[in-house]
């Protein structure tokens, strides 16, 4: 008969155990858990720690390539970045504590990401993020950014790391499920960057940082391995409440210990707070940990041993050191009011043991609980009907071009993100040479004079529309933003936001997605070196659009030749470059506004004459040819050349010649086209074997006219201005 | 010249300020950490911007009780050179070294923008290389900088030549009275203002227009 004082199967499925998981449990523990091992085992073999219904498919991404330091497995990837230089980088979400509790979950979020940085050694330089929102015309969503703005400018500004770039939807598919994910970098040299290992018989765990509280329990299984449902509010108490200023003096902390050579191995406390910390540390040493949580400082007395091992409460961190380094670590942590406190040991039991001063009041084997989880195999199949409704219509289908021109540039998704950029310091550190709104991509500038550029993108309707096409062209789309400041990419992260992956259509996306970023990266050689998969975002309305968040980074050499997106000079040419292919409105901005339903699949993407343009743009901005570089992307050309214009602050006139649908030739997407200008013969140059250059007209005066066919489009910069500016009413 | 940068547990910009110090020519700038009550001989300080102590309470009200603040208040009232940038123009109001106060900004939204400042007043160790009426290009980010003092104090203030910066060119980012950009104390030798020449040091990451400001300051005790 089993013990009456042991938590049941029942108690194992409400923390998001299955039945045959809670037996497997059993098994590998040769008898019941207690209650802190079923707490620790269920956060360990969540979603969200475990990665079961993804690790498979994770497996088919290309991680290794000639810039890659540090791939997948530690808290972030890395890149060489020149120069005994390291830039460490990766994205992460907090989707569900954000629909939440926006503020508090979009500001934890980006405390997490920089957790994961400073943990490698490396300091933070810059954030970068990407939201998601149902449409502007719903109270919660308005809600919903403003918050979530407000909690990102919080925490980033607080913690003095500039956020330089990021990118914003909205879509009704994350009216219910919004999506935040923060994407961060960090620089460390080859001699500091240290590991989360667990090393060293005898050698000490210390626990430095806030205290912990009974705060985000259960974070990672309840909330964030679960789909929103009506009773949301009640889980209010497992959202996270941040502290910039307590991470801020962990920054400096942990960088100091490292700058003095204290320690053996350092870690972030995350998801699953102690548990997954302690646990993958002495996975990854090969070791085994006891922990006493009777030295765990608390902020409640009395604590059960569960709540102290599963608790996310926000900016700790967890080192190993030398016992006779410990004074020393202690010290430091001293000084920058971080309360330090030695709480365990290296073991060579390869278990987990954790303690309440001499008592053992749990004990599982490390490997159960970092590499047993069970994973699971998806199965996809696509749907036979479409999963999500049309849009409603917000424009005729027979309004003129240039209503048509004003509606996109006004539209949510296209229109001027200032109004949310300047809630953030983009300055702080004194590295940002391109600032949001200068370049397609941000760029910082290295101590060598070479610079980094970072991008962030994914166009959720269009991966709708063709989870396979549409993760291809997301990935471009990083790797042509960094072509326009002139950066080649060194690596990849990205954030796979999906809905419940035991729907077949959402593990057809998944895979189809999964098979696309392959694809892309392989091509790219921009290797995927880190990222976070967040699945299970649905609620009662449907899932929200798959959105394969991805982030680039790359190098330019000099970063004085770094590209700009807006018009320069008067005089200066205008061509557009690529697009050997017509480009089409299935599944484009205009397609939205016309209330379209989204098509069944994308026109294939040439990846390699998307790269051979890439190519082009990038070398010539490198050169210093052309005055600006701009991709095309949502509303196509003429929304293209307008934001040129409005950068710049200088019109153009341009000339598209003969078209029987003009609609398309201005508005029509596809990747791989460039809107550049410089002078005409430097632009005639840029044509090579397979890339066209058409130059089209010339930057001047105060209005944008653009003769296509027999139609004419003619709209003072004033005008559209004033239509680009839709957003900032949503921040009074 | 050895300048000296306050650094308390939240500061951001302290690393950036040290950088705008050693653009001037020999200059030497180190950190002052704030428990430590030793000046180390500098010459001039600068209290930079960033969220000392997490602003709780109020910016800039608990950094004021730190033992560097004592010899900080020593220092300027002996006439050694202070500037306050942002966070620490918040903190110089704190401990009475500058007169007024520092509100959250009239929208309540952390704002950061690039703007106009104009000089108003060039008798300070900060703007004596400047003239008056030049207009610099400078990046500003605060979510509590609205000047404010009572009526008979901002008079007193005007009639003083103690407004230094004022916001030009419709660039008054927070709601300030008067468009008041930065002040400096009744001896002149105290500064402090809400935008960030520090980050205007530089063409590549926006301006160098505060390059100006670094060089009066090299000038040390020697303005008057």
């Amino acid at each position: 008969m089993s013990d009456p004082t042991l938590p049941t199967v029942e108690d194992a499925v409400k923390l998001g155990l299955t039945r045959d998981e809670y037996a497997l449990v059993c098994e590998k523990l040769g008898r019941e858990p207690v209650q802190v091992e079923l707490a620790m085992f269920s956060l360990m073999w969540s979603e969200h720690c475990a990665y079961k219904h993804s690790k498979k498919l994770l497996k088919t991404l290309p991680t290794e390539g000639k810039a890659v330091v540090m791939g997948p497995g530690e808290n972030a990837g890395a890149v060489d970045a020149g120069n005994d230089l390291i830039c460490v980088f990766k994205v992460e979400s907090h989707n569900h504590p954000s629909a939440v509790e926006p503020f508090q979950g979009a500001a934890t979020g980006v405390g997490g990401i920089l957790r994961d940085i400073f943990a490698l050694g490396a300091r933070p330089i810059a954030i970068l993020d990407s939201l998601r929102f149902g449409e502007p015309t719903s109270d919660r969503s308005r809600y919903l950014l403003d918050r979530a703005v407000a909690g990102i400018g919080h925490y980033g500004n607080s913690m003095g790391v500039p956020t330089i770039g990021g990118e914003v939807y909205f879509e009704p598919a994350y009216e219910t499920n919004c999506l935040v994910n923060a994407m961060a970098m960090g620089l460390v040299t080859k001699e500091t960057l240290i590991r989360s290992a667990a090393t060293g018989l005898g050698n000490v765990i210390v626990l430095f940082g806030a205290s912990t509280g009974r705060d985000g329990i259960g974070g990672a299984s309840v909330l964030a391995s679960a789909e929103l449902g009506e009773d949301d509010a009640d889980k209010r108490p497992t959202v996270q409440v941040g502290d910039p200023f307590e991470e801020a003096k962990l920054v400096e902390c942990s960088l100091e210990l490292l700058e003095l050579g204290l320690l053996v191995s350092l870690q972030d406390l995350g998801a699953a707070g102690l548990t997954s910390s302690a646990s993958e540390m002495a996975s990854k040493g090969e070791v085994g940990i006891d922990i006493d949580i009777a030295k765990v400082p608390l902020r409640e007395a009395d604590m059960e041993p569960f709540e102290i091992m599963v608790s996310e409460s926000q900016e700790r961190m967890l080192c190993v050191c030398t016992p006779e380094n410990v004074d020393a670590v202690i010290a430091v942590t001293d000084k920058w009011e971080v309360h330090g406190t030695a709480i365990g040991t290296v073991t060579d039991t390869r278990a987990m043991r954790i303690f309440r001063g001499e008592d053992l009041v749990g004990e599982m084997p490390v490997d159960a609980l970092v590499d047993d989880c069970p994973l699971y195999d998806l199965h996809p199949e696509k749907p036979s009907e479409p999963l999500y409704a049309a849009p409603e219509a917000t424009l005729d289908a027979d309004a003129s071009l240039t209503d048509t021109l004003l509606a996109l540039v006004g539209s949510p998704n296209i229109a001027s993100r200032l109004p949310l950029f300047q809630q953030y310091d983009w300055i702080v550190q004194s590295r940002t040479v391109r600032r949001p709104g200068d370049c397609d991509a941000a760029v910082l500038a290295l101590p060598a004079g070479n610079g980094l550029a970072a991008s962030i993108d994914c166009n959720g309707r269009r991966v709708a529309a063709d989870p396979y096409t549409g993760t291809v062209e997301a990935a471009l789309e990083c790797a042509s933003n960094l072509a326009c400041a002139g950066a080649l990419p060194l690596g990849t992260t990205n954030n796979l936001n999906f809905g419940n992956p035991e729907k077949p259509e959402i593990a057809w996306q998944l895979t189809e997605a999964v098979r696309g970023l392959g694809d892309a990266c392989r091509a790219l050689e921009a290797p995927i070196v880190g990222g976070n998969v967040s699945l299970y975002n649905q609620g009662a309305d449907g899932p929200i659009y798959p959105t394969p968040v991805v982030g680039m980074v790359g190098e330019l050499p000099d970063v004085d030749a770094a590209g700009l997106l807006g018009f320069q000079e008067e005089g200066d040419a205008v061509a557009l470059v690529g697009w050997k292919a017509a480009p089409s409105l299935a599944a484009s901005e205009l397609a939205k506004l016309r209330g379209e339903a989204l098509p069944d699949g994308l026109p294939a993407v040439d990846i390699d004459h998307v790269m051979a343009t890439q190519a082009v743009i990038r070398d010539a901005v490198r050169s210093g040819a052309l005055a600006s570089a701009h991709d095309i992307a949502e509303g196509g050309f003429a929304v293209a050349v307008t934001e040129a214009c409005l950068a710049g602050g200088l019109g153009a006139t341009l000339k598209l010649g003969d078209t029987d649908d003009p609609f398309t030739r201005l508005f029509g997407e596809a990747p791989g086209g460039f809107v550049v200008s410089g002078p005409a013969d430097a632009l005639q140059a840029l044509a090579t074997d397979g890339v066209p250059v058409h130059v089209l007209g010339e930057v001047g005066g105060e209005v944008l006219t653009l003769a296509v066919g027999d139609d004419l489009v003619t709209v003072p910069l004033e005008q559209l201005t004033a239509a680009h500016a839709a957003l900032a009413p949503l921040f009074p | 010249m050895k300048f000296g940068v306050v650094q308390f547990p939240g500061s951001c910009d302290e690393r950036d300020a040290i950088a705008a110090c050693e653009t001037v020519d020999g200059a030497e700038a180190v950190l002052l950490w704030h428990r430590d009550a030793d000046l180390h001989d500098v010459d001039a300080i600068v209290i930079p911007g960033g969220f000392s102590f997490g602003d709780y309470l109020r910016c800039g009200a608990i950094a004021q009780f730190s033992p560097v603040m004592a010899s900080v208040i020593t220092f300027a009232n002996s006439g050694g050179p202070v500037v306050g940038i942002c966070n620490g123009f918040q903190v110089l109001c704190e401990t009475g070294l500058l007169p007024g106060t520092l509100l959250p900004n009239e929208k309540r939204r952390f704002l950061c923008r690039q703007l106009d400042i104009e000089v108003a007043d060039t008798n300070t160790p900060f703007t004596r290389n400047l003239t008056q009426g030049d207009v610099l290009s400078i990046p500003s980010k605060h979510q509590g900088g609205r000047y404010y003092a009572p009526e008979p104090l901002l008079e007193q203030l005007e009639a003083d030549g103690q407004v230094v910066f004022r916001y030009a060119n419709d660039c008054n980012p927070n709601g300030s009275l008067s468009d008041i950009a930065g002040v400096c104390n009744v001896a002149r030798n105290v500064v402090g203002l809400m935008p960030h020449p520090e980050h205007a040091v530089d063409p590549r990451t926006g301006s160098d227009d505060a390059l100006a400001l670094f060089a009066s300051l090299a000038g040390g005790r020697a303005y008057v």
